[in-house]
This record gives C-alpha cells, sequence and structure tokens, in this order.
C-alpha cells in the first residue's frame, strides 16, 4: 500500500497534466534513484499515458534512470575540461574504492557510478556530483576521502 | 476564400492555401521530392531531412515536408547542393541500416532501397555504425526488426495518431536513439492490438508482418490434408495491388482462379460467414433490444460489433469494464473456420483432423485472432493459418501465375456464396449497413428506407459517422420497437473508437449499435493489405467494393442461399444452441499498461 | 607561481576592457519600480534601442523576440529564463543564479511587462539542483514583493533532467510539456506558440539580467560598451590550461590575442570560442580574431588549450559528447555525428585513408545545411575549425 502511494503523492504534489510529468519522474528518482517497471506504469496510469510513452521521455534524460541504482549515485563528468584536468584518477580512485566502472553499481549496492557530460564545474575540473552535491578540483586522494565520508 | 500564398518552384509559379508546405506546393507543381518520415496520414515530423530543398538567398537547406511555404519564395528542389545533402542523408541511414536487402520480406519494396538506387548511393559511403539488435518474433503477427529501422518514427505516429495504442515510443538520446516497446518487453507482451498499421506505414522492413507462405505451401503439398481456404472481402480490392496491377477494382473470380490454382481443395469465402455473422449480430441486437425496451432488463446496451480483432484486443485492454457490450458474434474468420471443420466435414465425410484452414486476410490481427484459446470450437484449431493479402500476391507471384489473364471462376459451396452485404464488410460502414438491410427487413418486412439499399450517412471516410433511422410498420413481434428512432454510429481507427467507447464507459452512450474498424478506412486499408496506403487508394479500394455490392443480384444477408441452408440443416436458428457453440466467444480482460 | 598568479588577476581586473555590471550591487527594489511604472512598448524600444542580443550563444536579437510576443494574441503569454547551461566550458549562469537572482527575476518581470504573461518559469538545469533550495527562497521573496505591488507575475522553477539539448529553445519547450526534448520545427517560432502552445519569450539567465540593467539605467549604459554589431559586455566562463580560470564580465570586441594575453601563456595553442559547439581558434589566428558577433560568437565558454593537448582527443572528446546529446530525432545530427567520430576513430587506426578526413569535412558542412536544430547545425563548426587548422593531427 505505501509503495503506491509514493506516485499518488508526488501526483498530489505537482498535478497530473502532461506538463506535470517531469517533475513527477524526478520525485520518484529523488525518492528511489530510479524508475522501476512498476513506477513507470503506475506513472503512466495515473497520466493516462501508455507506459512506453513514459518510458520514451525517461530515457531522454540521463538524470532518470530506468535500471536499478545504488543509494549514492556518482556522477563524474567526463567532458572536456574535466577530461584534461584528470577525470582518469577521479574514475581511478573510484575504481580503487568500490570496484565499479561507469554504469555500475558497487556490490553492496551503496554507490552507482556514471559518466556525465559537462555539470558546469569547468574552472575547478574535475568535478563530480555525488547524489545532487558538486564536489571540485578532484584528486585521486580527496576522491577517495569523498567516498569515505559516504561510506561512514 | 482561402488566402493564397505564391511562389516559384525550380521557376514555376505556384499558387497554393496559407499554411501548406513547400512540400504540398511542390506537388501542386508536379514535382517529385523525396520523402521517408513523411506520409500523409500522419502529423509533420520533418526528421529524416531527406526532403530538403534550397531556397534562394537562404544558406541552410529547407525541409520541404515542415516548411510553410511563403509569398515570394523561390525554391530549387534539384540542386548540386540539394542532391549532395540528400545523398549524404540516405548514406548516413545505409550506414545504420541492415543492408543485406536479399534476405529482406521488403526487399523490393522498401522507401530507402529505392531511394538510394535513384540517387546511386550504396552502403559503404559511410562506415556501417549497424549495432546488433535482437529480432523480436514474439507476436503472432509482427514481427520488429531494429537493424532495418531508419527511425523516420512513422510507425510511433501511426499507433499515436490513428490507433491512439501508443505500443510503440521513441526511446533513449543521441546514438541510442530508437522505437521501443514499453521497457524494451516483447511485442506480443506489451499493450498492442496487432492491427499491422505500423506495418503499412513502415517505409523499411523494421516492421513486418510473420509470414506464414511456406507453412501453406507445406499443408498444399501435404496430399493427407484437405486443406479449405477462405478469403475476406477486402482482399479482392486489395489483390490486384499486390501482383502489380492498379487499384480500384475487385478481383473476386480471378482469385478464386488462382487459389485453385495454388492447390487449395476447396475454396470459400468469408463473404458467406460475413452474411451469417449479420444474421447472429443481428438477431443478437434486436434481443439486446426487446430485453431493454419490453421486457425493461438491465442489458448491455450499445452492442459494438466484434468483426475486427484489432478493435477487440483494444476494447479488452483499454476498456476491459465494457466487454459486455460487445457483440459475442466471432468475426466471419472465425465463425467460417469451425463450420468448415464441423458443418463441411461431416457434409464430406473428412475427418476434421486431416483438415487445414487456411484464411487470408487484409490484416495481421487475424492471425493473433486465429490463435486465441476461444478458438477451437470445432475441437480443433478452427483456423489453421492466416495470411495477408500482400502473402498472397506473393504465393501467387512464386506460383507463376499471370494473374490479370485469368478467367473468372466461383468458390464452392456449401460456404461459398455471398451477397452484397458480405462485400462491404470490408469497408468502414459496411457491417453497419449491411445489418440495417437485414434488421430492418426483418423488423417491418420492407426493405430499408434509403435509395437503392445504400446507407450512405455511414460510408466514407470521416472518423466518425452516425445514422439514426426511425422504425415505422413493425411486423406484429416487433411492435416495442414501433417508433423508436435507432442511432447508430460508425467509426474506423482505434483513435475515433476510443471516444465512442469512453461515452459507453461512462454510460453516456446515445447510441443502440456501434460498428468499429480497428484501421482507418476499414479493412480495405488493413494491416495486411498491400503498401502503399493513403486516403486516395483507400478511396479507391471503398469504390470497388461498393461497385461489387451494386453488381450483384442478392445484396441482403438474409438472401444469402446457402446462409439459409445451414440455418435449415446444420444451426436451426440464429443464437441457437449450435451458434452458441460454434460462432459466438467471450472475451479476456488485459492489462492496460 | 602563486605570485604569477596574483599578478595575472590584477592584469585581468584592471583591464580596460574589465566591467563590473552583472555582479555589481543595485537597488533591486528601485528596478521593480522602473519596471511597474515603464509601458510595454518603451520596455521593448529601451532594449531595441541597447543593442542587446540573446547571450546563450545563439546571439538573436531580445527585442524581435519581445515584439513577437507583444504582438501575438493569446491571454495567456510566457517567460521562460533558460538556465539549462549546458555548453561545455560555460558555467556563468551558475554563478549569475548563485550571486545574483533577484536581477533575473527583476529581468524575467520586465519581459513579462513587456509582453503581457502574468507567469516566468526557470527551466533550471539538473546538474544545478543543489541550487534550487536558494533560488526558490529568493523567488518566494520576489513573487511575494510582486503581489504586493499588485503586478500580477509569478515565478516557478522547473528542472531538467539531464539533456544538453535541452537548453535549444524548442527543445526545452518540449521538456517545459513533459515531453523527450526533441527541436521542434521553426516556422512557427516560440514567440508566436511555445509553451503550451502559448506565446513565449524564452531568454537566457545573462540576457535577462542584462536587459534588467537596461531597464534600471537606460540602453545607453550598454550600448556604449562594445563594437557595432557587438553591444554591450558579457560574461565569460573561461576554463582550460590557464592559471586563472573563472567568471569574467568583459567588453565584447576584445581581439584573441589580447585575451590570450590575459588569460593564457606562450603555450596556448588554441582556444575553443562558444564551447564544444563553437570554433576552436588556432594561436596563428588569434590576433586577426575578434571575440563577437562579427568575429567568433560565443556564449561565454572560452576554454584555452595548451601546446601539450593533442587536438585529436580534444576533437574526440566534443564527437562523444554530441554522439551522447543530440537528440536523435533527425538524421544527420543522430547519424553524423556518429560517423564524424567513428570516421576520426577509423583515420586514426589506419582503417580509412587520410583522404577519408575530406568526406568527413564534407560530412560536417552538410550537417550544416540539413540538420534540424542548432545542435546538428553547430556540429560543424568544432569539426572543420579543428580538422582544418590542426590536420596532421587529426591524420597521424
Amino acid at each position: 500500500m505505501t509503495e503506491i502511494n509514493i506516485v499518488k503523492d508526488a501526483v498530489k504534489k505537482h498535478g497530473r497534466k502532461r506538463e506535470s510529468l517531469m517533475p513527477v519522474l524526478q520525485e520518484i528518482v529523488k525518492q528511489e534513484n530510479y524508475l522501476s517497471e512498476e513506477r513507470l506504469m503506475e506513472i503512466a496510469k495515473e497520466f493516462d499515458l501508455s507506459s512506453a510513452e513514459v518510458y520514451g521521455v525517461a530515457t531522454f534524460y540521463s538524470f532518470l534512470p530506468v535500471k536499478p541504482m545504488g543509494e549514492n549515485v556518482i556522477k563524474v563528468c567526463q567532458t572536456i575540461v574535466c577530461d584534461m584536468k584528470g577525470k582518469e584518477a577521479v574514475l581511478d580512485a573510484i575504481k580503487d574504492k568500490l570496484n565499479i566502472v561507469p554504469g555500475q553499481t558497487s556490490a553492496d549496492g551503496k554507490f552507482s557510478l556514471m559518466a556525465v557530460n559537462c555539470i558546469g564545474q569547468c574552472s575547478n575540473a574535475p568535478a563530480m556530483l555525488v547524489n545532487d552535491k558538486p564536489y571540485i578540483n578532484l584528486t585521486y586522494e580527496n576522491v577517495v576521502k569523498i567516498i569515505d565520508e559516504y561510506q561512514s | 476564400m482561402p488566402e493564397m500564398v505564391n511562389l516559384k518552384i525550380n521557376d514555376i509559379s505556384v499558387s497554393v492555401e496559407a499554411g501548406s508546405t513547400i512540400l504540398d506546393a511542390a506537388k501542386k507543381a508536379n514535382i517529385k521530392i523525396p520523402t521517408l518520415c513523411h506520409h500523409e496520414d500522419l502529423c509533420i515530423a520533418g526528421n529524416c531531412r531527406v526532403c530538403v530543398v534550397e531556397q534562394k538567398g537562404v544558406n541552410a537547406l529547407k525541409a520541404s515536408c515542415a516548411t510553410p511555404a511563403e509569398e515570394n519564395m523561390e525554391i530549387f528542389t534539384n540542386t548540386n547542393k540539394v542532391r549532395e545533402a540528400r545523398k549524404t542523408i540516405i548514406g548516413l541511414l545505409l550506414s545504420e541500416h541492415n543492408n543485406d536487402c536479399l534476405h529482406c520480406y521488403k526487399n523490393g519494396n522498401c522507401e530507402l532501397q529505392s531511394m538510394a538506387k535513384d540517387y546511386l548511393v550504396d552502403s559503404d559511403k559511410y562506415i556501417s555504425i549497424l549495432k546488433n539488435y535482437e529480432i523480436d518474433r514474439s507476436s503472432p503477427s509482427i514481427i520488429k526488426d531494429d537493424s532495418k529501422c531508419i527511425r523516420c518514427q512513422r510507425c510511433v505516429r501511426t499507433c499515436a495518431e490513428l490507433q491512439d495504442v501508443n505500443a510503440l515510443a521513441v526511446s533513449g538520446k543521441g546514438s541510442e536513439m530508437k522505437i521501443s516497446t514499453f521497457m524494451e518487453k516483447p511485442m506480443d507482451y506489451v499493450v498492442c492490438t496487432n492491427c499491422g498499421q505500423c506495418v503499412t506505414h513502415c517505409p523499411t522492413g523494421a516492421l513486418v508482418e510473420k509470414n506464414y507462405i511456406d507453412e501453406v505451401w507445406d499443408v498444399l503439398n501435404d496430399p493427407s490434408k484437405h486443406v479449405v481456404v477462405q478469403t475476406a472481402p477486402a482482399v479482392r480490392v486489395g489483390l490486384g495491388e499486390a501482383v502489380g496491377l492498379d487499384a480500384g477494382k475487385s478481383y473476386t473470380g480471378k482469385m478464386v482462379t488462382a487459389l485453385k490454382m495454388l492447390g487449395f481443395d476447396a475454396v470459400f469465402d468469408t463473404n458467406f460467414s460475413a452474411d451469417l455473422t449479420i444474421l447472429e449480430e443481428g438477431t443478437e441486437l434486436l434481443t439486446r433490444l426487446k430485453d431493454k425496451i419490453e421486457n425493461k432488463k438491465d442489458v448491455a446496451l450499445p452492442q459494438f460489433t466484434s468483426c475486427s480483432p484489432g478493435w477487440i484486443k483494444y476494447i479488452e485492454h483499454e476498456f476491459p469494464d465494457i466487454l459486455d457490450y460487445l457483440s459475442t458474434c466471432k468475426s466471419p474468420q472465425q465463425m467460417l473456420g469451425p463450420l468448415a471443420k464441423t458443418y463441411y466435414a461431416k457434409s464430406m465425410g473428412i475427418d476434421p483432423k486431416d483438415m487445414v484452414v487456411v484464411s487470408i486476410m487484409p490484416c495481421t490481427a487475424k492471425k493473433f485472432e486465429a490463435n486465441r484459446p476461444e478458438m477451437y470450437s470445432s475441437g480443433y484449431k478452427d483456423v489453421d493459418y492466416v495470411i495477408t493479402t500482400r502473402e498472397f500476391g506473393r504465393m501467387i507471384q512464386q506460383a507463376g501465375i499471370d494473374f490479370e489473364t485469368l478467367k473468372d471462376s466461383e468458390c464452392d459451396s456449401i460456404l461459398g456464396k455471398h451477397t452484397g452485404a458480405g462485400v462491404i464488410f470490408g469497408a468502414t460502414g459496411g457491417v453497419m449497413e449491411a445489418a440495417l438491410r437485414t434488421a430492418y427487413e426483418i423488423i417491418t418486412g420492407r426493405e430499408v428506407p434509403f435509395s437503392n439499399l445504400e446507407v450512405t450517412p455511414v460510408r466514407g471516410l470521416e472518423g466518425v459517422k452516425e445514422a439514426t433511422i426511425k422504425i415505422e410498420g413493425c411486423k406484429a413481434e416487433w411492435k416495442f420497437l414501433e417508433n423508436v428512432e435507432l442511432k447508430v454510429a460508425v467509426a474506423h481507427g482505434l483513435s475515433n473508437a476510443r471516444p465512442l467507447a469512453a461515452q459507453v464507459q461512462n454510460g453516456e452512450s446515445p447510441y443502440h449499435f456501434i460498428e468499429i474498424m480497428a484501421c482507418p478506412g476499414g479493412c480495405i486499408a488493413g494491416g495486411g493489405q498491400p503498401m502503399p496506403v493513403n486516403n486516395n487508394i483507400r478511396k479507391k479500394r471503398t469504390e470497388a467494393i461498393y461497385n461489387e455490392d451494386e453488381s450483384l443480384q442478392l445484396r441482403k444477408s438474409h438472401e444469402n442461399p446457402e446462409v439459409k441452408r445451414i440455418y435449415e440443416d446444420f444451426l436451426e436458428k440464429p443464437l441457437g444452441h449450435k451458434s452458441h457453440e460454434l460462432l459466438h466467444t467471450t472475451y479476456t480482460k488485459r492489462k492496460k499498461y | 607561481m602563486v605570485i604569477d598568479i596574483k599578478e595575472k588577476e590584477r592584469k585581468v581586473n584592471s583591464h580596460k576592457k574589465r566591467v563590473n555590471l552583472i555582479f555589481k550591487e543595485h537597488d533591486i527594489d528601485k528596478l521593480i519600480e522602473k519596471v511597474l511604472k515603464t509601458e510595454p512598448e518603451k520596455i521593448i524600444d529601451e532594449i531595441k534601442d541597447s543593442g542587446l542580443r540573446g547571450r546563450g550563444g545563439a546571439g538573436f536579437p531580445t527585442w524581435i523576440k519581445l515584439k513577437g510576443a507583444r504582438e501575438a494574441k493569446s491571454d495567456i503569454k510566457y517567460v521562460v529564463c533558460n538556465a539549462d547551461e549546458g555548453e561545455p566550458g560555460t558555467f556563468k549562469d551558475r554563478e549569475i543564479i548563485e550571486k545574483k537572482a533577484e536581477k533575473i527575476l527583476a529581468g524575467m518581470m520586465a519581459v513579462a511587462k513587456a509582453i503581457g504573461a502574468k507567469e516566468g518559469i526557470i527551466y533550471l538545469r539538473a546538474e544545478y539542483n543543489y541550487l534550487i533550495d536558494g533560488l526558490q527562497k529568493k523567488i518566494d521573496v520576489f513573487n511575494k514583493k510582486l503581489e504586493d505591488m499588485k503586478f500580477d507575475f509569478t515565478v516557478f522553477i522547473k528542472s531538467g533532467s539531464g539533456a544538453y539539448v535541452c537548453g535549444e529553445e524548442t527543445s526545452l519547450l518540449e521538456s517545459l510539456e513533459g515531453k523527450r526534448g526533441e527541436a521542434r520545427n521553426k516556422p512557427p517560432y516560440p514567440a508566436q506558440e511555445g509553451y503550451l502552445g502559448k506565446p513565449t519569450v524564452i531568454n537566457n539567465v545573462e540576457t535577462l539580467v542584462y536587459a534588467a540593467l537596461i531597464m534600471l539605467d537606460g540602453a545607453e549604459c550598454f550600448k556604449k560598451l562594445g563594437t557595432m554589431s557587438s553591444k554591450g559586455a558579457k560574461v565569460f566562463s573561461v576554463s582550460g590550461d590557464t592559471d586563472i580560470p573563472g567568471i569574467y564580465e568583459i567588453e565584447m570586441g576584445m581581439t584573441l590575442k589580447e585575451f590570450a594575453e590575459l588569460f593564457g601563456d606562450s603555450n596556448t595553442k588554441a582556444v575553443q570560442v562558444g564551447g564544444a559547439s563553437g570554433f576552436c581558434v588556432p594561436r596563428s589566428k588569434f590576433e586577426e580574431t575578434v571575440i563577437g558577433f562579427e568575429g567568433v560568437p560565443t556564449g561565454g565558454s572560452m576554454m584555452l588549450f595548451s601546446d601539450k593537448r593533442s587536438m585529436y582527443n580534444i576533437l574526440h572528446n566534443y564527437l562523444e559528447f554530441f554522439v551522447e546529446e543530440s537528440c536523435g530525432q533527425c538524421t544527420p545530427c543522430r547519424v553524423g555525428c556518429q560517423q564524424l567520430l567513428k570516421g576520426i576513430e577509423s583515420i586514426k587506426a589506419k582503417e580509412k585513408s587520410k583522404k577519408y578526413i575530406d568526406e568527413l569535412l564534407e560530412l560536417a558542412k552538410n550537417m550544416k545545411i540539413t540538420a534540424k536544430c542548432g545542435l546538428g547545425q553547430s556540429v560543424c563548426n568544432p569539426f572543420i575549425s579543428i580538422v582544418e587548422n590542426f590536420r596532421e593531427e587529426i591524420v597521424y
């Protein structure tokens, strides 16, 4: 019962007009980190859209994953300035700490890693977002520390 | 007077209504511009870009399908710049396309292939970036092969705009963008009506019918099998196109000859069972009316027709709470099947287990219908194989039959005679018209009060049509209908069906009887009919159907001598015990999401 | 080293073209009052007079959008602030949102007054979700202020979900409407049929702030800066191989030579002006290249590359970006981007001959004239400018 309420609550908050679809999808991702098959179907029902249509909208956007994600989602910027300034060291640190590469989730389900495009922190590259929070001027060492913080 | 816009295309002056596109204007000037994503049934997409043209004084080219014609525009459709751009685009499409044309079902009937041929673009202009896709063969009706897809979105727009089903959607972004079902689930799992309109609107081989040509040849070559065939009303008006002739002519006689030449042991006619459907469905309607008006019972009215299996699956998914409103009659295809394996088998002394029923349909949904678990009422699978008009055309070609020169022949007894009422089942409004011809006469003893039996208000390509017929001078047993204004509605294309179904669901329907055909135009433009399809072709096929009706002596289902005979010899009466067993069915609630 | 950076900063800050308009303290209440008192036509005239052009990259004259939407007949109109700053190397809008949101809102209000809109939407990219709470607080105060002043205009935030193409205005509208962010066919333009089919003016964050400042201090304060075809100033996002990356507001019309002297050093090999979709200018052309609409236009992204950078890697990174961020609907962009990437890879791997680069150049040119929206049309900018200026690095 409580499960269904997530979608219903989001719809109550944002409305069920078509233009409210994105806020509702975002709300579910905020709470569950991804859009499951069941949620997509519930959302389709609320908006009177076909589930294929909702799936099509979600898959357009990198921040609306339809595959399960870990508790914390690390989004490492892969675009030019971060690439030039040491994105590899960031990915290496994450690989060493969590044994995951972009597209994967750690075995304990705590972290997922995504390589994303420009996050607008180019003057402080390399940078990443953990969930919504930006981390800048990254080095191998401070990435290790950041992950430690999330692990404890 | 509409506002007009004057422009020049290749130095030819042309004047078009404001709001027209450059492509429209070019058509008017008899200038052909190649297109892929454009389809006149659908909204403008402007995404394939092959229709680009040059505008004087403008550097960027314009997509002619998506750019409004403007006053004093000077357009050139055949400059070097335009040709090079088109070649680039065709080359790009080929680079993400599976170019194994010889193994493609659409080889020779593919818009991309013919464009590549015209522009002399070969498949290695660019590096192949074709991805590995798994072909979805799960559906009994439709095969989806993403490796052939050019992402024109015609299928997506068809499924959304014409059918309001939205089984197919665009997913992903950039290089990952593709046409998908919900979560990439198999076609037989998702909310798909199997109508096949995506197939008839697909320019390439990405969406095709699942063909059963080899299976049919196998049974024809098996001497132990008695193979009977039935052909739907719309097949004969589409078949000409399938064998390379022009649209707009009915080929019933030649079609029967061809079927005999292919080796079918008996050639029957779905038109016969269409007539039978009228008797059953008409009686069912009158019974419901009687229960409602005279007996004041709570019965499901309006009654929906049930001949269109695409419509049936649609209502099962989308409006599962109003399935009682559907006529319980099976479609004509599924009436003929069990009758062949019981009534005909018995009369011939054939064991039905040795009989194979093949049906030739303008429809891909019929393939699904034949596989429904309800369709085994003869004790066997009532209809063994369903092939489309297109598959039939191929069999004729494989057999080396010169179709045009064939002499006419007639269908076999005892399931082969038909009336004009059966014929018009193939066009939108036809079932309604046929039903009214019979029902009115049953009730009043007089012919339906339209000139020459033609119930014109329900004819034509308007999405939803309605008619009201005041019933006067009823026979004694139908007195309760005296002065009743019978209200009927007809819709074709599932997006037109939705509002009528919604009215019923909300208890607001003003009608007594509603005909729905899943495909726009009805079966004449069904998912199994030849391509291309557009309103011009729909009109020609419809005309051919009505011409055939008019040319026949018998034009009312209840006058069909073989229908009369089957009631005398076998079924006893409409809605009788045997009818219920063989000719009526039940429906299944399905999930909507 | 530290001294060097300090010295560089001092030089930049004291440069005669360095200005401070956007981040200066302004009296917002006075600004709002002024907008309230100004007639819609006067707002449009003032903006026209200033020569303000869109600061997001495309550089469309702002007043034309306003005039179009003002003349469009509709009871409902919208103002949209495009805060979907996705162009690689651009981060100035983020800083404006963090520090000067009130000016953005005042700019939206001025546009609303000019066209007769009652609703404003800020489309904020998902990568800046962490700014929402702070921004919302400022919006609440602003909305309340307007309510008190009986000016019927309310601003909302809508978040993006991670799609570069949504910075293209019609894609942005589709996204706002809850759809895939696929560019629309134009015409109709948003000023005629925009959000939910209603007349809509979509402006970049920075454009709105300049519009607000022009309202406050008059067109003169803006048009006295810059050049004939590039009026005013611009906020630049400077990044890459520079000791002093960051946000700088600079008068339009600086040459790249001046720019590189300020931000780069003797090792600066090229500057990418306008982000991944902009132009790559090699050192040999710094002197002749003016930053502005008469030279190389930019939405503000200025990325410096030193001589240790491989131009192949840079181009490769851009193309990977476009392959992912193309919306995918139109053939030239969806397939063209993949072909350009695959093409340079194949040449590098010696699977294709060096001559194949010419085929790719032709392809890029055709993408420019056939793609449906600005994204696909602009991929050729970096491709051609890098290949033509650094051909050897790409083909060997």
